[in-house]
């Protein structure tokens, strides 16, 4: 073995360090997303796609949530400026995601800072905001928690398309709660007090009054607006006591 | 193996509203240069928006799935995170074979 040891490239290996504890980190949710993968690549075969078409799909979009909307709308021809406009709205929750975590990207540069950007998903998002509560968020981390997560989502779907329909219900499996309570868990780490109660009470009481009144995909964006907000109103309320919690 | 023109095309077209959305909230404070306030509602963000995602989904499983995130939120505030979800995941497979 040629590897130099730990102490002669600390940069080096510090980098390799935050990079597998991103992949690390990431595995277990990793896992719960493979029968969704399968399932998204069983409905894309039903409507006429190749595997190949799939992973380009989950390739150029990476966005499970608007790609089963697509797959519901999905014609031939495909119908791509009904497809662009709903996936936006989808995927509109990312521009609160992207805001929040702006404020943790001091460490990285111009190219890769949209770079990573590109891979803004739901849980490597969390994980991310996670991360920077207890350390400086580096593109290596980044790029552990996003790399092999594209990959396993890209080559999955593709999988599930040449299958076909082998897993009709993970819910059954109990794997659609893994995403849930990997949620619930995250929030309890960014817990502060009882604040962090009424930015919940605000944001669920939001999520499913829209959900119910209006259904489709704006209850996310509806839900985390509100919960923003509150908590904004109740940081100017507090004045001074706001930094503290 | 297939691969359409057309499709290609839906694939793009959906990538860059997609990477809009991934790229607008950069923008978005960029511009806004965040007072105190607007700090506060960004600090927000990551507990209102993971609840919005989940609470429809939850309240939609009913009982079962009400009692296991209570469980799995319970938990997370002792036990790492693997071990919370594994604990919540199980009591929601229990609870949903019990309770249905």
């Amino acid at each position: 073995m040629s590897l130099p040891p730990d102490d002669e490239a600390p940069a080096h290996s510090s980098a390799l360090a935050e990079f597998r504890a991103g992949v690390l980190t990431v595995l277990p949710v990793e896992i719960a997303t493979v029968p969704f993968a399968l399932l998204l690549g069983a409905l894309a075969a039903q409507k006429g796609l190749s595997p190949l078409e799939v992973a380009a799909m989950s390739g150029i979009v990476f966005a499970g949530s608007s790609q089963f909307v697509a797959l519901g709308l999905w014609q031939d021809p495909a119908p791509w400026a009904l497809l662009a406009a709903t996936a936006f709205t989808v995927n509109l929750r990312h521009v609160m995601m992207g805001a929040s975590i702006s404020r943790h990207l001091g460490r990285f540069g111009p190219v890769t800072k949209p770079v990573a950007m590109f891979f803004l998903a739901d849980e490597i998002w969390a994980f991310a905001e996670k991360r920077a509560l207890a350390a400086p968020l580096t593109p290596a981390y980044w790029a552990g928690l996003a790399g092999v997560f594209y990959l396993n989502w890209i080559a999955w779907t593709a999988v599930g398309a040449g299958l076909g329909a082998i897993l009709t219900e993970p819910e059954r499996y109990g794997f659609d709660f893994v995403f849930s309570a990997v949620f619930i868990g995250l929030i309890a780490g960014f817990w502060r007090g009882s604040r962090s109660a009424v930015v919940i009470a605000a944001s669920a009481g939001m999520a499913l009054l829209v959900e119910r009144l209006a259904g489709g995909v704006w209850h996310i964006v509806a839900g985390g607006t509100a919960g923003a907000m509150v908590a904004a109103v109740l940081a100017s309320l507090g004045g001074e006591a706001g930094d503290e919690a | 193996m297939r691969l359409e023109w057309a499709n290609l095309l839906a694939f793009f077209a959906m990538g860059v509203a997609t990477y809009a959305t991934r790229l607008g909230g950069l923008w978005l404070v960029a511009a806004l240069r965040p007072s105190r306030t607007v700090k506060a509602a960004l600090d927000a963000v990551p507990v209102a928006v993971l609840t919005a995602v989940i609470a429809p989904e939850i309240v939609k499983g009913g009982p079962p799935d009400l009692i296991a995130a209570a469980l799995t939120l319970l938990a997370a505030f002792r036990l790492p995170l693997l071990a919370a979800v594994a604990l919540g995941v199980a009591a929601a497979v229990a609870l949903r074979a019990v309770m249905a």
